[in-house]
């Protein structure tokens, strides 16, 4: 009997070993990746530079349990408010990092308000509709592939080439638009350009939208000048005070009864007093997640500065200026630029990826279009620095799940087979409409 | 079918929710124990980590008590009594 338990725990501690050697092999192999890149050419430090974002995102969403499909779904099915508190609260501290980089006048053209309309709402509830089905968001589909769950594998996949598919689509669907859409599309770039459904949409109505930021309305501008106007409008009044509302229905919501009956049951009462401490009761009930949102929050900011900074140091604006510099020129947008946000997105280089691989086997051509030859390009997946930023990241996730043996295949079978693929179809179709 | 409830003695269920993601652990789990009498024990076993602090604070939530919580790599069990 002894000899079973010293085989059993034998075999655990072998099991440890292996984990974490796969572990460090990822690791390992990213670092060589990296050296091989910077062999190549300095430029691609950038590249670089995503990769080891990419690959803290997913240590961090992995080693946090982040999952923002629970955020909203497990509030309402289950009153549980764990996931809904943390994202309102990377919220808050993110709402301050951009203050913060914007007095310092650091930023991406991608860190900013999308064009706000009515296709938002439409946008937000297919993509909603996609997570819970899912079991994940765009990034929590991507974070969880690595830690080998086949169902958001196949969420992925339907990502990637879902979204790659719907903004190409055409002909009959061409007749179904607006012809208010045509018209305003057709002043702005040549028919011949306008090969999908969805250039016309976007030239046509999305970006005819005006965006909508606090800081830069005349009142909060001529109110609080200065760095004020960043701090009280983009974080105080567009972001933290909706929190703080938010997360006190939330409390009475989904928290407070449990908290307060306790407390009548302790004391015999309850008061103000004790409404404060079951806020913050709830608050703090996930540290450790709380904290880890607090991190992604400054790893953002990190990363825009360190992109940034070193666009700044090749004297360019863009990875697309660096790629002609290296004649990689096949690609890039007309105006020799490609999506580089600078920052953490998940679903325009998805949406690369699904097109440069439809593309290369014939199914669909695409480089002529708005969406990839004129706003993002459609550079090869080695040249792509956001696409390198998610394969970062789901090796980063593969990492920690392997550290802490969480890491296991588990193949998708039966309902969850639709569930993935479904899910990730509405998260692209959101995702798309609602330009990410 | 992946999920798979079933009573395994006097008083005592189990549900297998293995290869499922959040937010389904979390609402089968809460359907199960809806199914459930009070003090009857419920044993969860799940692979999605990120479950677990949602499973655990929904027991707090709504009186049950969770009796036992272990975790065997990318396996976790989770016994709860139903309040």
């Amino acid at each position: 009997m002894e000899a079973v338990k010293n085989l059993e725990a034998a075999g655990k501690s072998h099991s440890v070993s292996k984990s974490t050697y796969w572990a460090f092999l990822i690791l390992g192999a990213l670092a060589l990746i990296s050296l091989l890149y910077i062999r190549t050419n300095i430029y691609y430090m950038y590249i670089v530079v995503y990769i080891w974002f990419g690959v803290a995102y997913g240590m961090l969403l992995q080693y946090g349990r982040f999952c923002i499909a629970s955020a909203s779904r497990d509030l309402f099915a289950a009153k549980v408010p764990r996931m809904a508190v943390v994202v309102l609260m990377t919220l808050v501290f993110l709402s301050i990092i951009q203050a913060i980089l914007a007095v310092t006048k650091v930023s991406t053209p991608f860190f900013q308000p999308v064009p706000a309309g009515i296709h938002l709402l439409i946008a937000g509830l297919l993509f909603g509709f996609g997570m819970v089905i899912a079991g994940g968001c765009a990034t929590g589909s991507t974070y969880k592939t690595g830690e080998g769950h086949g169902t958001s594998l196949l969420a992925l996949l339907a990502l990637i080439f879902g979204q790659a598919i719907f903004v190409t689509l055409g002909g009959p669907l061409n007749n179904l638009l607006p012809q208010s859409w045509v018209q305003a599309a057709a002043a702005k770039v040549p028919s011949d350009k306008l090969s999908s459904w969805y250039d016309t949409y976007l030239m046509g109505y999305v970006l005819d939208k005006p965006t909508i930021q606090l800081s830069k309305t005349g009142f909060i501008a001529n109110t609080f000048p200065g760095f004020a106007k960043y701090f009280v409008g983009d974080a105080l009044l567009n972001v933290i005070l909706p929190a703080v509302i938010l997360l006190v229905a939330i409390y009475v919501y989904a928290a407070r009864k449990g908290f307060i009956k306790k407390r009548r049951k302790a004391k015999g009462s309850a008061g103000f007093s004790d409404e404060l401490a079951g806020i913050w009761n709830m608050l703090v009930q996930s540290k450790k997640t709380i904290f880890i949102g607090f991190l992604i929050a400054v790893t953002i900011g990190l990363h825009i500065l360190v992109a940034k900074g070193m666009l700044d140091k090749f004297g360019a604006t863009n990875f697309g200026e660096l790629l002609a510099r290296m004649d990689h020129k096949e690609g890039l947008t007309a105006a020799g630029k490609v999506f580089d946000p600078g920052y953490w997105f998940m679903t325009t280089q998805q949406t690369q990826l699904g097109a440069w691989l439809l593309d290369k086997i014939g199914l669909i051509n695409v480089k002529d279009s708005v969406f990839f030859g004129l706003l993002n390009g459609i550079p090869a997946p080695w040249d792509n620095p956001s696409l390198w930023m998610l394969i970062g990241l789901i090796f980063g996730a593969m990492v920690t799940a392997l550290a802490s043996r969480e890491f296991k295949f588990h193949p998708p079978k039966g309902e969850l087979i639709a569930w993935g693929l479904l899910g990730g179809l509405l998260l692209g179709i959101g995702s798309r409409l609602g330009l990410g | 079918m992946a999920m798979k409830f079933e009573k395994t003695g006097d008083g005592t269920y189990s549900l297998d929710v293995c290869g499922y993601t959040c937010p389904h652990p979390q609402l089968y789990t809460k359907k199960s124990l809806e199914k459930m009498a009070e003090g009857e024990i419920l044993e969860v076993i799940f692979d999605n980590p990120s479950s677990q602090e949602s499973i655990t604070q929904m027991c707090n939530a709504e009186g049950h008590e969770v009796v036992e919580s272990t975790q065997d790599g990318s396996r976790f069990v989770i016994k709860i009594e139903k309040g």
